[in-house]
């Protein structure tokens, strides 16, 4: 194949119309805490494994949202599950179970 | 007969009330626990949006409630409900007997000890934003050295599950605005952060106090909430949070943190609350009686609430409650009372 210099890349815009509503109900029934972060930032700012590796919960919630379900994984791979965050989240979100509950649903495997 | 209205808490929304209810031609009896009138106001330097004086201020509605019986140092000891009235016994042995009150018992400054995480009466160069009026108004706290890197934190013990409190306290934003600004006119050299979740600058000019910090102070705004501080060997802090814009963690060394208490419901008011079994919502302030409709009835008849005994209030939003306060205890009292001699009555014999 010709080597254009180029490729097509998917795009990074947020498109809500792929956003699965079946997985996001499931994932509020395991976990009802994924409706209420305010995105403040704490769990973030405290992660342990977030000074090494691009761990975000406050992301991961977001990528849900804006269905990102690959980036979502990917901000929670390495998460030591230490709990940190649980400490200093201001809306008392079990951040554990939330973690937890994320990979399950979404996971491809 | 002039009705007697007794007003507890002697802070803005007590003065105002006060003066009001005096110029209706009520006997108005104020007491504040305290040893001086003024309540929060009397510590405050200035005030946002436009810089006046506290004390300025205050001195205007000292001035109002010229002439209205004041009782400092006094609480009350007893409260009894009669047929119409109430029977008021105070601290100080005096015995009141009130044909309506009004509980104006204001806040109290969210304790910053118990967020233990951001170090306050633990680091030395962790204070509040009424450390900072204090300073501004004295001119003096050991803390404050010509310092380089000056940080805010907002909400402190507001809007915060772990410290018990849901709400927003509503003037801590303004106040982090105005104190930024103040402390770069103070300190011209120095780099000043804001770390916030949401501005919330709501009132006429606020939004322009913002832009005067962006624009002619340069103070920056981190969207991220402060997650914790430590101690550097040196006494200077290490502050992390998230920009959450950027998306990435963030630590910045600052020379001081100044944590933007918010308010709670006031526990001396919550005691006269108990005396009277007078509701509290969720949030731990007063219950109106119908919700929005109506701002400054309790559920209790001839019991009235103004200022910040109802939630957090600016002063502007302080001061026009209590005037509606006034306006209420008199419709009740003329209703109630229609032999009583007050303004009305007097305005109809000398007409
Ligand atoms: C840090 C900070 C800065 C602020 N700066 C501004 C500003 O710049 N501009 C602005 O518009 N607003 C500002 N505010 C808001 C302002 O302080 C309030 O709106 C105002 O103080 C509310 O008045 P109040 O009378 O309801 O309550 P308070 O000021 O709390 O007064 C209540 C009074 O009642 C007394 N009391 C309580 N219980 C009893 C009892 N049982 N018996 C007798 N007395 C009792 C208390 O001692 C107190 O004196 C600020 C608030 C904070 C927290
Ligand atoms: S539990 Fe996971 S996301 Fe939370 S602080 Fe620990 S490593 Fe980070
Ligand atoms: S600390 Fe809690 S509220 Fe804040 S971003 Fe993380 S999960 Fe959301
Ligand atoms: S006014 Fe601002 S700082 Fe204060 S609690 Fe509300 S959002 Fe937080």
């Amino acid at each position: 194949m010709v080597d254009f210099g180029f490729g097509l890349v998917p795009s990074s815009r947020i498109n809500l119309d792929l956003f699965d509503r079946e997985k996001y109900e499931k994932l509020v029934a395991m976990e009802p805490d994924a409706k209420i972060c305010m995105a403040c930032g704490s769990c973030t700012a405290v992660c342990t494994a977030g000074q090494f590796t691009p761990t975000s919960l406050r992301e991961a919630i977001e990528d849900v949202f804006n269905a990102k379900d690959d980036k979502a994984l990917e901000a929670l791979k390495a998460c030591q599950l230490c709990g940190k965050c649980s400490m200093v989240c201001p809306r008392g979100i079990n951040t554990r179970h939330l973690i937890l509950s994320i990979t399950k649903v979404y996971s491809k495997k | 007969m002039k009705n007697n209205i007794l007003i507890i808490g002697g802070g803005p929304a007590g003065l105002e009330a006060s003066a009001q209810l005096q110029r209706m031609g009520y006997n108005v009896i104020l007491i504040e626990k305290s040893p001086k009138l003024g309540g929060h106001l009397a510590k405050w330097d200035r005030l946002f949006p436009d810089s006046v004086q506290a004390e300025e201020v205050l001195g205007r509605l000292l001035k109002g409630a010229e002439g209205v019986k004041c009782f400092t140092d006094t609480d009350v000891r007893a409260i009894n409900r009669l047929d119409k009235s109430y029977n008021v016994r105070l601290t100080n042995g005096i015995t009141v007997l009130s044909d309506a009150v009004l509980v104006a018992s204001g806040f109290d400054l969210f304790d910053a000890v118990k967020k233990e995480e951001y170090g306050y009466g633990i680091y030395d160069q962790v204070m509040t934003n009424a450390d900072l009026e204090a300073y501004f108004k004295s001119g003096s706290d050991r803390r404050i050295e010509k310092p380089g890197k000056i940080g805010f934190a907002h909400c402190v013990g507001s809007r915060d599950e772990k410290s018990g409190c849901r709400s927003c306290s509503k003037v801590c934003c303004a106040t982090a605005v105005k104190q930024a600004i103040e402390m770069k006119q103070a300190f011209p050299d120095a780099e000043v952060f804001c770390f916030y979740m949401d501005l919330r600058l709501f009132g006429r000019h606020y939004e322009d106090i913002y832009l005067k910090a962006q624009k002619e102070y340069g103070v920056r705004f981190i969207r991220g909430r402060v997650a914790e501080v430590s101690e550097n060997y040196d006494g200077t802090l290490l502050v992390k949070a998230e920009d959450t814009v950027a998306g990435k963690p963030l630590k910045v060394t600052l020379d001081l943190l100044v944590l933007m208490a918010g308010m709670r419901p006031s526990a001396s008011g919550k005691a006269i609350g108990d005396l009277l079994e007078m509701s509290v919502e969720e949030d731990g302030y007063f219950a109106v009686r119908s919700g929005i409709a109506a701002g400054q009835r309790s559920p209790i008849p001839g019991i009235f609430l103004a200022g910040a005994a109802t939630g957090p209030k600016t002063l502007p939003e302080t001061l026009a409650d209590a005037r509606a306060a006034a306006m209420e205890v008199d419709r009740y009292l003329t209703e109630i009372f229609p032999d009583a001699k007050n303004y009305k009555q007097l305005v109809r014999e000398r007409w």
